[in-house]
């Protein structure tokens, strides 16, 4: 299995606190990760390290068949690599349609002129498909900010479809879900990592089991554990790190 | 574009059949070409008034649509007034000195007329020679340029700063300030090579024309009238469709526009750029038809209004910009010009004179507070009436 | 014999007689024929005699004599002060100084000593001054030696020094003995001495003194005379111009002068015959090529003196040199004067640079006094005031009325700095309470009402007090400056300044680090939420914050005032510099504002130093350099990093 990402020796600091303490990682081009840690562990960091969001202090950070670097790229380049992030809180532009913000993320050249040379009727096809898929075809002309929390949850999904991403970075997707849509969702992730990487960030520790991909434990910045839950949950030091708190 | 596209948006529609309605009207009602019913001045504050609807139009773009409160567009429309103010100021010398050299007894020479012109120009700031920024103000095809080009590039130099480095919000606002401030105390200079704070003068008088202002100020009327409408065309084309779409994500979450993979920075900068060089166009228009221009009209100040006449009008809406900017300048020229009736209150009379500005601020304030959308929320207000209808 | 006996009989009579009549006049009977045909050049034992007699009464005489009112009694010659009334005449003693009843004018002559004369007794009478009683007059003499130093001074200074009692006076007399040694020392060794002994020296006579003496005067010869003292030779190309030298020569006469534009173009129009000059056809002088052609023409035909060719151009400058001669011949003076001159200079621009630092200083006590309030309401509560520069010229406005009714500047700045604060804490609160309470987390729409209130404000300040700058007087202990020397100073004033805000930056440590205040908006700032579950009121902190910060910005304003011209503008000059240096010292953090402060005082004093006559430039210089500063620290000298810094 070859290599997508790989983050190796990574450190970053805050005023003198070590968020991100010589952490390395790896992922594969087909594979689900969950990434499980206490609170303050460097969850999201490493998060925003992969997304270009902070800049490390040391580390590198490759990408892909050609071994990129992502270090030194944008946010906006990253994304067009193919990494693509869904927030905790669902974020989707109230102010405009379901369409719209479909649009907006659907997998096309990203840069100026080509977005203002951008004619949407070849893709409006498309654009209802995806919309179907994530049982928001009624909705498509409405304004975003008028649909439920679980519809925005499903846009944003869609949105990342819609991308059609190689890496799938989610932070916390279960947050405040009713039962039968955290299985929906659970489906849904589980179907995406057949073809390309996902990573959850995830406190729900039955939520994990239910993906049954292998864990990494992340503690004070760097990786403590990794294995498969069961391995990682009978590590006398993940015990004492979850329990001694 | 096609039939669809003028289906889409009414408001275009509606907004260039007013307009062109309005000039008609103008036209029939002015001095030169028709019935005389309102004055030359008034024509020219008319012109006036369409160009400051087209920088405010500009602001609109920028703020309303892109979320940048930038304090320096007023700056832009300065320069482009400066820039074709330079042609007008040098080829109308010309003629005036070209005039009072012709009964010499020996022709003068190439390099007397120009030192004649210079000193014309400049002896009011104690210098008889042209500052280097004058090479091509004999031309007007290049000072034409220019007026695209020089705030074009300032803005281009200074957004690229400024959006490199992330500053956003708040801070954007105080800097492109400050960007505004140095401009217009560098004017304010002798040495600048732009008269220092006399500024240009003079400008509406047009060279080698022998019409009078009255159909003079009818022709500046029309291109002012002309410049609004393609201003507004230009830009409701440019902000339907995904542009538009990812201009509106910007400023309602910037960093979510960036993980979806676009370089917020270089949409910012574009619109930066083209709102500026809008800007100028409409500063190029304004000021033949003010007749002067100096560094006292960018300061600031200028810009806040600017942001003042979008905001009341109604911000993220082009007609809204329209509206504001129309109907707040025309007011403050009827307060503050005195005719506007005093109201005596036995022991107080209130003038207008003093009091517009003090009510202007305070109705900023409210409408602020109370009525973020502005007058053009009003429309809203009516559509959804007729719709519950 | 018998005339030799005669003679003896005279003098005795004469002595008997002089005897009688007093000291004083007794000597001037002994000078009388020079005294009676006085010249410039054999007065001087006459005068000497006088004046080194040590009679208190010779100097009375002698300005009588210098402001002609001495007359000579035509009966016996004898010489009295006189006063003319009319065709009278009262004559007063010489010695005692007894007015003797009014005689006919015609019963004296009055005597007109000559300018050269009349210098001399001048001179003479310097002395005099210089030994005054009255101190004031003799400060007033030496004040006047030293705007006009001669070199008669000199030897009367020197010997009123020993005398002297007043220590400061005796100083005073020794420095300027100093200064006039530079000049008028006899020997030029003394001289040379003197120059070496005010080395370094800061004080602005000395330099008024040592300047003269390297003035030169620009010479054009074919050969440099020997015994000049040459201070620069000029070479062509670097010093001079080929242009300018030649120039040179023809003011000195050594060359004919080239024909100008306009002398040629003069030239041309005064040989007009039937529409053409020299055969060009007028029509074509459109360009300077045509123009000479015809001139040449006419030369040749003699009409106007030919072009000065460039052989005959380069002959002249090759065959004469253009140098700069010292007016003081001696080279040993100019030198050791120049050698003085640098050591002076360097000790100058040390000082000046102090200087520059001591302005930088207060100018950024200034800054930080105007941004310190935004400081507060911008960086611990994230808002924006607009209104902020009308805060401080609220408070300005405050003192000036204030000293409408309380006529003592003291006291009346004592009430108007607390009066400003509690007048400017309460608009603050009320804005706060009506606006910006209700635009939380729509910083830009703060923005712009605080700025609606901006211009409202200042409209009502224009109604209220007109256009006209209004004055705030300073009390009188605060006029004047502490001067350390000739090139350093500073105002009282901006001292005050710096102590205030040195004062409000402890102030406003003590009130963040020390009160209950001060817990609570760190807290509400660092987390509102939290803040309000512990039973802290986020809404009354806030409001609280916002007060404090408009209340210094008030009592900104009154110190401000006293320096700058109170009109209702006076809010615009100070509000982007405050903003810049909230922004460029950094969000959230009184030290920043403190380093922000620092570097744009430094920096505006810097630039103007280098570019002294355009404080308009200098400003713009600093906005670029702050936008560019901006791109480097996007957050501020002082940054707080990491998660604290949000997004």
């Amino acid at each position: 299995m070859s290599t997508l990402l790989e983050v190796s020796g990574v450190s970053v600091s805050f005023d003198g606190f070590k968020a991100i303490n010589n952490l390395s990682f790896q992922i594969g081009k087909a594979e689900m990760r969950a990434v499980i840690g206490p609170n303050g562990a460097g969850k999201t960091t490493f998060m925003d390290i992969i997304t270009g969001k902070t800049k490390p202090d040391e580390g590198r950070v490759i990408w892909g068949d050609r071994s990129i670097s992502l270090l030194g790229m944008s946010e906006a380049k990253i994304a067009q690599q193919g990494v693509c992030r869904k927030f905790q809180k669902p974020t989707v532009f109230e102010d405009q349609s379901v369409c719209d913000n479909l649009m907006m993320a659907l997998k096309r050249r990203r840069s100026v002129w080509d977005v203002l040379k951008y004619r949407p009727a070849a893709d409006i096809a498309r654009l209802e498909q995806l919309a179907d898929e994530i049982g928001l075809l009624g909705e498509f002309n409405r304004q975003s900010g008028e649909l439920s929390h679980g519809q925005k949850q499903w846009l944003e999904i869609g949105m990342l479809l819609a991308q059609d991403p190689k890496l799938l970075l989610v932070d916390e997707p279960a947050a405040g879900m009713t039962p039968s849509e955290r299985e929906h969702t659970t489906n849904l992730l589980v179907e995406a990592a057949k073809t390309r990487a996902v990573v959850v960030v995830e406190h729900d520790m039955e939520f994990i089991r239910r993906l049954n991909c292998k864990v990494t434990v992340l503690h004070e910045g760097s990786v403590l554990a990794e294995g498969s839950l069961d391995h990682v949950t009978s590590n006398q030091e993940v015990i004492d790190v979850y329990l001694g708190r | 574009m096609g039939k669809s596209f003028i289906k889409n948006h009414p408001t275009l529609l509606i907004f260039l059949a007013l307009l062109a309605l309005f000039t008609l009207g103008v036209t029939i009602m002015s001095e030169a070409y028709g019935t005389a019913f309102i004055s030359t001045s008034f024509v020219k504050t008319l012109g006036k008034t369409l160009c400051l609807c087209l920088v405010a139009i500009a602001m609109d773009v920028v703020w309303g649509y892109a979320g940048i409160l930038s304090l320096g567009h007023f700056a832009f429309f300065g320069l482009g007034g400066y820039m074709v103010g330079m042609w007008l100021m040098y080829e109308r010398t010309q003629e005036v000195v070209l005039r009072s050299l012709e009964n010499q007894v020996i022709p003068p020479t190439e390099t007397e007329i120009s030192d004649a012109i210079a000193t014309q120009i400049f002896g009011v700031v104690g210098s008889a020679d042209f500052p280097l920024i004058w090479s091509f103000a004999h031309s007007l095809t290049l000072q034409l340029i220019l007026v695209v080009a020089v705030p074009g590039l300032l803005a281009l130099v200074f957004g690229w700063l400024a959006f490199r480095s992330r500053v956003t919000g708040v801070y954007l606002s105080i800097l492109t300030q400050a960007m505004t401030l140095a401009l217009a105390l560098y004017l304010f200079q002798n040495d600048s090579g732009l008269r220092g704070n006399n500024g240009l003068s003079g400008l509406q008088n047009l060279p080698h024309v022998t019409a009078p202002q009255s159909e003079i100020s009818m022709w500046f009327l029309w291109a002012s009238a002309a410049a609004l409408g393609l201003g507004y065309l230009f830009f409701t084309m440019m902000l339907t469709g995904k542009f538009g779409m990812v201009v509106k994500g910007i400023r309602d979450n910037e960093q979510r526009v960036r993980f979806l993979g676009y370089e917020v920075e270089h949409y910012k900068l574009f619109l930066f750029t083209v709102t500026a060089i809008v800007a100028a166009v409409a500063g190029a228009l304004y000021y033949p038809q003010a007749g002067i221009i100096n560094p006292a009209e960018i300061m600031p100040i200028a810009s806040i209004y600017l942001a003042v006449w979008v905001a009341i009008g109604g911000r993220g809406r082009l007609y809204g910009a329209v509206i504001g900017a129309a109907f707040v300048s025309l007011l403050s020229t009827w307060f503050t010009g005195g005719q506007a009736p005093d109201i005596p209150l036995g022991f107080y009379t209130i003038s207008w004179v003093d009091w517009w500005q003090v009510l202007l601020g305070i109705s900023f304030v409210l409408v602020t507070l109370y009525a973020p959308k502005g007058i053009g929320g009003l429309f809203d207000l009516l559509k959804c009436k007729e719709v519950q209808k | 014999m018998k005339r030799l006996f005669f003679a003896c009989l005279a003098v005795l009579a004469w002595a008997t007689a002089g005897q009688a009549e007093g000291p004083l006049q007794d000597i001037l009977q002994q000078h009388r024929a020079l005294i009676e045909k006085p010249s410039r050049t054999s007065i001087g034992p006459a005068i000497n005699d006088i004046a080194s007699s040590g009679l208190p009464q010779a100097q009375s005489m002698l300005q009588a004599w210098e402001a002609k009112n001495l007359w000579q009694r035509d009966a016996d010659g004898l010489f009295f002060i006189g006063k003319a009334a009319g065709a009278e005449l009262t004559l007063t003693d010489v010695d005692t100084g007894e007015a003797l009843a009014p005689v006919e004018k015609s019963a004296a002559e009055q005597l007109k000593p000559n300018a050269g004369v009349r210098k001399l007794i001048s001179s003479a009478l310097v002395q005099f001054q210089l030994s005054d009683p009255d101190e004031t007059r003799r400060l007033q003499s030496l004040d006047s030696i030293a705007r006009r130093p001669e070199a008669d001074h000199l030897a009367p200074l020197q010997a009123s020094i020993e005398t002297e009692e007043n220590g400061a006076i005796r100083a005073r007399k020794e420095r300027l003995v100093k200064l006039l040694s530079i000049t008028f020392a006899e020997t030029v060794g003394d001289r040379v001495a003197a120059i070496q002994g005010v080395s370094g020296d800061l004080n602005l006579e000395v330099r008024a003194a040592l300047n003269p003496l390297l003035a030169t005067t620009r010479k054009v010869t074919d050969q440099i005379p020997a015994g000049e003292n040459v201070a620069k030779i000029m070479r062509l190309g670097k010093d001079l111009t080929e242009e300018q030298a030649y120039a040179v020569l023809v003011d000195a006469g050594f060359a004919r002068p080239r024909v100008s534009p306009t002398a040629l173009k003069d030239a041309l129009a005064a040989n007009i015959t039937d529409g053409t000059v020299g055969g060009v056809p007028v029509a074509n002088l459109t360009d300077l090529e045509a123009r000479i052609r015809a001139y040449t023409a006419l030369a040749e035909a003699g009409t106007v003196p030919p072009f000065v060719t460039d052989d005959e151009f380069r002959e002249a400058l090759r065959t004469h040199v253009i140098y700069d001669a010292y007016n003081e011949p001696n080279s040993d003076v100019t030198n050791a004067a120049k050698a003085s001159l640098k050591a002076i200079d360097l000790n100058v621009s040390m000082n000046q640079a102090m200087d520059l630092g001591l302005d930088a200083l207060s100018l950024a006590s200034i800054y930080f006094l105007a941004a310190i309030g935004l400081a507060i309401t911008f960086g611990v509560m994230g808002v924006i005031n607009m209104a902020h520069g009308e805060f401080i010229m609220m408070g300005a406005y405050t003192g000036y009325v204030v000293q409408q009714f309380i006529p003592n500047h003291t006291l009346s700045l004592v009430v108007a700095l607390p009066l400003a604060f509690i007048i400017t804490f309460a608009a603050g609160v009320a804005m706060e309470r009506l606006v910006i309470r209700k635009l939380y987390h729509r910083p830009l729409e703060t923005l712009l009402a605080t700025f609606g209130i901006s211009i409202a404000l200042q409209q009502l300040a224009k109604n209220i007090f007109g256009t006209q700058a209004r004055p705030l007087t300073a009390p009188g202990w605060l006029d004047g400056a502490w001067v350390l020397n000739d090139v350093v100073s500073i105002s009282f004033i901006r001292i005050a300044i710096f102590v205030l805000a040195v004062g409000f930056l402890c102030l406003f440590l003590f009130i963040m680090k020390k009160t209950r205040l001060g817990l609570e908006t760190r807290a509400v700032t660092q987390n509102p939420r939290m803040a309000s579950s512990m039973g802290i009121n986020p809404d009354k902190v806030n409001m609280l914050t916002f007060g404090l910060g408009s209340g210094i910005a008030g009592i900104a304003g009154v110190a401000i005032g006293l320096f700058a011209k109170v009109t209702s503008e006076l809010g615009n000059d100070y509000i982007v510099q405050s903003f810049m240096t909230v922004v460029v010292g950094g969000v959230g953090n009184i030290w920043g504002t403190l380093a922000g402060a620092a570097m744009i005082g430094t920096l505006q004093k810097g630039i103007e130093w280098l570019n002294p006559s355009n404080t308009l430039a200098a400003q713009t210089f600093m906005i670029i350099f702050i936008i560019i500063f901006i791109q480097f620290r996007p957050r501020g000298i002082v940054a707080l990093k990491g998660r604290a810094a949000g997004d």
